[in-house]
């Protein structure tokens, strides 16, 4: 008697040689279980009667610089502007959702259309409805635009569904390099309610330079978009500008070489 | 070996699946996405004679990143409108924000629906097994929060109730959750139920009399809650920013928000 019952019944080693397992390659249903060709940071900043929201226009596959000219901000009826960090497969998937929904929002004849709050909500819930099928959308999303109220409005969404909303926002690399260059300028809701587009634009472009110089997944060519409530003003052809690495040709050996 | 042996039970079972590992079978796709996260912050709830304060701490992080200085996790439950203005229950949610999140606004819809269907608002005892069915409907792939419900029971008096993330529930006079909660418990356990205070010279040793347990006045009571919270924001890097009180009377939810340091 042979007590191991998951033998039981199964063909003998000595006899038949190990089992092949070779057929049984059609495992289980593929998700994304990692990203493949990746976005980098997105930055955006509230101001006085609008949000600024800026990604460059990379797209990454591992270390290589693959893609350089993909646009991760997307327009959403006139209000909402969209930022895509994370996975680029995944933002075309969104990108092709957010197409039929405004189709399906068109539809309904009134001249309502969905604002960057109520966009927000439903990205959310189709971020965490695909995190909890443990098949997820691999991305940080930045919504920027407008409220019911027309205030600015800035929120978060990424792939476990967390969701929150701040004065500054910054996803990935970002988090760690542009949130406290932005802070600086808008420390809380308060702050951000007294700057102009001018200063605004101008701490998105210089965090896109230090992201530029300290991230080794970024790029000079990068989309800005200013959302107000005259429209969207979106640039998706910039370059990075007054960068400073002539103090670089003083620097010699890695401690006492001279020449 | 196998080839040798006459019997192959001598030397083991020699059976294709017989190494088989008894935990996950080697050659399946590894799994690297992991659904859940922590969000760090703490919550506290303290029940009075007459009303009850659920607080909480409105920092979101993720690591050693701050998401944002101002996310709630304290929540008016199942008013009639969405401002909640005429809310008698409050949830509040630590850990995973996300799965906060969604346990809320399930739970609201769910007291909205009752008070729809039944014409009266829903009582915290029934809210309170309600919400612990929903969080045991998960038993198998949880809502990764601690949650506290507080409100007023029957008789007028403070009611909180605690959870485990699958829905163990006790009614308690007070409760500390979160990043925090080994910080705040055993004040609170000294502050507000007196434990290991005994009054002086009553006796020596086993013979000293313990300290009368009453219920503390409402002022009291936020004070405490103003110093655990201080204190917590002190000692753990997952809590501060602000401090967000809720606070349940007879007539109606009260809101109180306080600075915490930002560091």
């Amino acid at each position: 008697m042979n007590h191991l019952p998951q033998a039981w019944g199964r063909p003998r080693d000595d006899v038949y040689g190990a089992y092949d397992h070779a057929y049984l390659q059609n495992g289980p249903k593929q998700h994304t279980q990692s990203p493949a060709v990746t976005g980098t940071s997105v930055l955006a900043l509230k101001f006085k009667d609008g949000v600024v929201i800026a990604a460059d226009n990379l797209a990454s596959y591992g270390s290589l610089a693959r893609f350089t000219d993909v646009k991760r901000l997307r327009k959403f009826a006139d209000t909402t502007v969209v930022g895509f960090g994370g996975d680029v497969s995944d933002m075309q998937y969104l990108d092709r959702l957010l197409n039929s929904l405004d189709i399906e929002e068109a539809y309904g004849g009134s001249s309502h259309t969905l604002n960057a709050q109520n966009l927000h909500t439903y990205l959310s819930k189709v971020m965490y409805k695909r995190r909890s099928e443990f098949n997820p959308l691999w991305n940080q999303l930045l919504v920027a635009g407008l409220d019911g109220e027309g205030k600015p409005f800035l929120a978060s969404a990424d792939l476990l569904g967390t969701t929150f909303s701040s004065p500054s926002l910054a996803t990935g690399f970002g988090a760690h390099l542009a949130q406290p260059l932005l802070r600086k300028v808008a420390f809380d809701e308060e702050a951000a309610a007294k700057l102009t587009v001018e200063e605004a634009v101008e701490a998105i472009k210089e965090s896109m330079k230090v992201l530029f110089y300290r991230d080794a997944r970024s790029l000079d060519k990068y989309s800005i978009a200013v959302v107000t409530k005259d429209g969207i003003d979106l640039k998706q052809d910039e370059k990075l500008e007054k960068q400073s690495w002539a103090f670089a040709d003083q620097i010699r050996g890695y401690g006492t070489q001279i020449n | 070996m196998a080839m040798f042996s006459q019997n192959p039970l001598m030397n083991g079972p020699n059976y294709s699946f017989s190494q088989t590992p008894s935990t996950a079978a080697a050659g399946n796709k590894e799994h690297s996405f992991y659904p859940y996260t922590d969000n760090g912050g703490s919550t506290l709830a303290i029940s009075g004679n007459d009303f009850t304060i659920i607080a909480g701490d409105t920092r979101s992080t993720s690591g050693y990143n701050i998401n944002t200085r101002y996310s709630p996790k304290v929540f008016k439950i199942g008013g009639t409108t969405s401002s909640q203005d005429d809310a008698t229950l409050v949830l509040s949610v630590v850990g995973f924000a996300a799965d906060g999140a969604a346990l809320k606004e399930r739970l609201d819809a769910i007291v909205k629906m009752y008070r729809y269907q039944h014409g009266k608002p829903m009582s915290v005892k029934a809210c309170a097994q309600r919400l612990s069915t929903i969080l045991y409907g998960k038993r198998f792939f949880p809502y990764y929060v601690t949650a506290i419900l507080g409100g007023l029971d029957e008789e007028g008096k403070g009611a909180v109730y605690s959870y485990d993330p699958v829905g163990s529930y006790e009614r308690e006079q007070c409760r500390a959750a979160g990043a925090a909660a080994s910080l705040i418990m055993p004040f609170l356990d000294n502050q507000v139920n007196y434990k290991n205070q005994y009054i002086p010279g009553s006796g020596e040793g086993h013979a000293l009399q313990e300290r009368e347990k009453i219920p503390l006045p409402r002022n009291e009571v936020e004070d405490l809650v103003k110093d655990a919270f201080d204190s917590a924001v002190e000692r753990h890097i997952e809590v501060g920013d602000g401090l967000q009180m809720l606070i349940i009377t007879k007539s109606g939810i009260e809101e109180k928000y306080l600075p915490l340091k930002k560091d």
